[in-house]
Parts: structure tokens; sequence; C-alpha cells
């Protein structure tokens, strides 16, 4: 597997106050890689820098290119898409009409039906909605928007903030499913979460971020039975 | 008052009303995208009226000089800050877009009008070395404060519209100018005499706006336009650069103003700082519709317009007075009415 991502000694300062502090880690291609920790330990901010929202210090390459000094743009036109915690989608338009935005930074057009059916196939809600305005839409069908948007532009790496938060149980389940079926894609994917167990049953390999720092690393399959992480954590004794 | 001078005074103002629905448009289409309340959208109009002026005299404008001095400076300042960026491989695209491009389109119009072009050819001209003004002096001015408040981007916008308007004296002179008409049909409507230039004026509203609609409803341009106004992190999350989306909104902008501009010019009188007041009584339009929707910004710059026209038979050196009066009651009702955004929370 070769390497899609990767971050070293990045650092991101708010002021003079600096909430991400000598991150290092990666991805492989086709890996799912989970971000977990604690709420403020930075995990948000760190993507922020990743797609370009947030200056940072340090340096990040992406397919083999450094990637740290483009704008958020160029780096979406490179293929790296990032589905905020606040999703950010076009409330005013229509469910099509934010999808097809997705498509934007493509400059192939002649996929974009194709891909567009395949994203009503893997979420045929969004279809029965499709001209409804985004903005009426219920809070999973919103994550699910904000997830089949980032799939129109093709992604490489798909980075996802929290993407469970404040979803009811049985949505988070699916959610989940379809970020693990998207591996069949050949999709990279950078997850943050909080719910910790559920990311790290997804993940191919995980982080601990605490405080700014990356704490622990490992595999996603050894960091689920660690006993500090299953006491500060997963909800065990 | 009979119902026929009513009657003559409604037309009248529907009319007017229609300059600046295109006007009060290009207004709400610049803000939404880029937050900036471009005063100086009036001045665009009244350039694009002296600019036809000067070349149904066969006299090329001095819009070009303006053009031109302004890519120039456009360049200069696009030039520093890529080069400040490290992005040296942007330099040939800048220089197309900020430099070829505006003298190419100068260099045009100069080659064209030597050939006496008929009047639908000199308005393509005069529409042509007008548009590049807005997006160039977005580039100048409002590019480098894009992320100012928009109280900021306001009081800048205000100052670049008396720059404008010393800027107009200096290269189309003190001198008034009315074009000639584009039509002198005219036929009976109601028992009322209805030109043939108020119907002009009439339809190239309703066909520019109907044009914005179908652009912004069906092409993914506009979509990206759209999106960018809803929402801007969104957007440039899409891959959708805030800057180029403010360049399309000022391109088209400008080709509304400079429409109305030319609607306007064989009715009115119009001198080189004529623009202000209609850019006003254009925001006082979009303002009734809350500077974010285009039919309600349409619907306010008619109201204004046939509010005009009542209030000048009524008492022509209070016209003006009783139509930004209207802005009172508006605001008051607007600020009840609406809830707060967290920006002008913020600020």
């Amino acid at each position: 597997m070769s390497e899609m991502f990767s971050m070293t000694d990045v650092t991101v300062c708010y002021d003079n106050v600096e909430a991400v502090r000598n991150v290092s880690l990666s991805v492989e291609e086709g890996q799912i890689v989970t971000v977990i920790g604690p709420n403020g330990a930075g995990k948000t901010t760190l993507l922020m820098a990743a797609i370009g929202l947030l200056a940072s210090r340090g340096r990040m390459v992406f397919q083999g290119g450094d990637i740290g000094k483009m704008s958020v743009e160029d780096r979406v036109e490179r293929r790296l898409c990032l589905v905020p915690e606040k999703r950010e989608l076009f409330s005013d338009m229509s469910v099509a009409d934010n999808l097809l935005l997705g498509s934007y930074s493509l400059r192939d057009r002649s996929g974009v039906q194709k891909t567009l059916d395949e994203v009503y196939d893997r979420f045929p809600r969004l279809k029965e909605r499709q001209r409804q305005a985004a903005g009426t839409l219920s809070g999973g069908e919103r994550q699910m928007l904000a997830l089949g948007r980032a799939l129109m532009a093709k992604p490489k790496l798909l980075m996802l903030d929290e993407p469970s938060l404040g979803l009811a149980p049985l949505i988070v389940r699916e959610i989940f499913r379809t970020i693990a079926s998207l591996r069949d894609l050949g999709v990279s994917i950078l997850l943050v979460e909080q719910n910790a167990r559920a990311a790290l049953e997804t993940a191919d390999y995980g982080y601990v971020l605490e405080t700014g720092e990356v704490v622990q690393s490992g595999p996603a399959k050894d960091l689920i039975h660690d006993p500090r992480l299953i006491t500060a954590y997963l909800g065990g004794h | 008052m009979t119902s026929d001078i009513a009657a003559i005074l409604g037309i009248d103002g529907i009319a007017t009303g229609a300059v600046y629905a295109l006007v009060a448009i290009g207004t709400v289409l610049i803000f939404t995208v880029t937050r900036v309340i471009f005063i100086p959208f009036g001045d665009i109009a009244a350039f694009t009226a002296l600019t036809l002026a000067a070349l149904d005299a066969k006299r090329f404008p001095g819009t070009g000089a303006l053009v031109v001095i302004l890519a120039c400076l456009a360049t200069l300042i696009e030039i520093i800050s890529l080069v400040r960026a490290g992005e040296i491989r942007l330099l040939p695209r800048a220089l197309f877009f900020y430099l070829a491009l505006p003298l190419a389109v100068v260099g045009l119009a100069w080659l064209t009008m030597r050939a006496e072009p008929p009047l639908a050819v000199r308005l393509v001209l005069a529409l042509m070395l007008i548009t590049p003004i807005a997006p160039l002096l977005d580039r100048i001015v409002f590019r480098p404060i894009a992320d100012g408040t928009v109280l900021l981007l306001l009081t800048v916008s205000v100052a670049l519209h008396y720059a404008l308007v010393g800027l107009g004296l200096l290269f189309f002179g003190p001198e008034g100018v009315r074009t000639e008409p584009l039509t002198s049909f005219s036929t009976e409507f109601a028992g009322v005499l209805v030109s043939g230039q108020t119907m002009l004026i009439v339809l190239a509203a309703l066909v520019f706006s109907g044009l914005l609609y179908l652009f912004f409803d069906f092409t993914l341009v506009g979509k990206s336009l759209r999106a960018t106004a809803v929402n801007r992190t969104g957007s440039r999350l899409m891959g959708i650069r805030p800057a180029r989306a403010g360049t399309i909104a000022y391109l088209l902008g400008s080709l509304m103003a400079g429409v109305s501009g030319i609607l306007i010019a064989p009715v009115n009188t119009v001198f080189y700082d004529s623009g202000f007041l209609i850019g006003l009584k254009a925001f006082v339009g979009a303002i009734v519709g809350g500077m974010t929707s285009y039919p309600g910004a349409a619907i306010g710059a008619v109201g204004v317009g046939i509010l005009e026209s009542f209030a000048s038979f009524e008492s022509s050196a209070l016209k003006d007075v009783i139509v930004f009066s209207l802005l009172i009651p508006i605001l008051i009702w607007r600020s009840l009415a609406s809830l707060h955004s967290e920006e002008e929370i913020e600020e």
C-alpha cells in the first residue's frame, strides 16, 4: 500500500494558543484511519488545517505532493475532500443541486451523471427528496447529503468530522456501515469521531489526540482492547 | 388628479422602476456573493450612457482610457500578490485576464468605432467597454479586504463612489448627454400614449431578469454563485473560488447596470455624477427585498419608481425626499420582522 496523505509535525495556532501541537499521522491508500479524543482535543482543528481552512506549520503531503501552502480550492481539485462537523450544506438549494455542486471541482464532466446515480443508489432517501430544499431535511438525511455531496467529487481522501454527531443510534449505524463500504470504492478515509467505539470498529488504524497532541496510536483492533482507552473513551471499567 | 394623469404617471413610474430594478438586481447579486454593497453601480449605469453618447458623437469615449488604467493597476496588484504567495505559475493567466483581455476589448472597440458602426453595434460596444470596470475595481479595491466586515466594505464602497465621480469628471467632462431614442414607435394603451422607449425599458428589464433566473437555475456556474451566496465555507469546500464567483457577479451586475444606463440615456439627461441617485434609489428597492431576494428587489425598485413618479407630480422639489423617507418605515419593519444573522451580532 502506498501513502495517500501524511502530516509531519503539524502545529495549528489560534492567535498565540497552540490548538494542535507537532502532530504527525499518515493515511495509506484505501485505509480508514480514525482520530479519537475528548471534546476540545483539537480534532476538528486538525481537519480544518488539513483542508486549508486554517493556516498551519509543519509538512503536509498528499499523493506525493506538498499541499501545505495550497488554497482550499486547490486541495479540493486534487480530490482531498472534507465533510465538516457543521455539514455546511446549501440549505436554500435542492438536494439535487447540492449534489451537483459537489462535482463542481471535476474538470471531466462526462462521469457526473453516473456518479449521481451511484450516490442515489447508495442513499435512496436522497433520490426521494431530490427536489426538496436541503434545509428541510432531518439530521440523518442531512448527513447523508453531506456524504453524498462529498462523494460527487470522487475523492481520493475523504475527511469526515464527527459524522455521527447528533444522530439517532440507528442512523449512526447506517452512517458507519456506509463509511466502511466506501473502502470498496478505493476511497481513503480520515475519520474524526467522539464515538470512539464505533470509529475504532470501522477503522484500520487509530490515533488518540489529547490537548492537541497525539498520545497514542496503533492498529484499531489493538486500541479497542487497550485498558486505558477502554476506561477513558470506550465506556468500560 | 384625474385617472388619465394617474395612468400616465403609473406608466412613467413603471418604466423608471424597471431601470432601477435592473440596478437593484445587480446590487443584490453582488451583495449576496461578495457581501459588498456596491454603491458605484449607479455610476456604472451613468458611465454607460456617457460612453454611448460619445460613440454616437463619433468620439472614442473616456471609458477606454479608464479601463486601460484600471487594467494596468489590477495587473500590477495581482502580480505582486502572486509573487508574494510564490504562485509564479499563475502569472500568465493573471496577465491574460487582467491585462490582455481588457486591453483587447478596448482595442476592438477602438477599431470598430473607426468603421462608424450602426446603433446596435454601438450599444454592444458601450456594454463591452463598461463591463470590465467593476471586476477590475473589485480586484484593486475589494479583494484585499474581502474578509472585512460588511460595514468596512460599505464604507470603502462609498469612498469608491466618490473616487469614480471624480474620474467621471476627468474622463467624460462636465457636460450632460441625452442619447437618441432607441425607437420612435409609440402606441395607445387604454387611452394613454405609451412610447416605444418605455415599452423597451420594461421589456429589457423582464428579459434580463428572466435570463438571470435561467442562469441561476440551469447552469453550474449560476448554481455555484448561489452556493457562494448561501454558504461561503461550504462552497469553498466544493472547490468554488469566492474570488472567481465575485468576478462573475461583478461582470453580470455591470451588464445589468450598463443596460439600465443605455435605457435611461434617451429619457433623462445624464451627467458624470447622475449615477448616485440611480444607484441609491435602486438600493432602496433592494432593501425592500431584504438585500437577498431578486423578485423582492425588482418589486421594491418598481415601487420606488412609481412612488417617485407620483411624488414628482405632487412636488417636484420634494420627490427625492419622499422616496428616501420611504426607507425609514421599511427599515423599522425589516428590523422588527427579521432575525439578526450571526455576522451582524458579531459586528
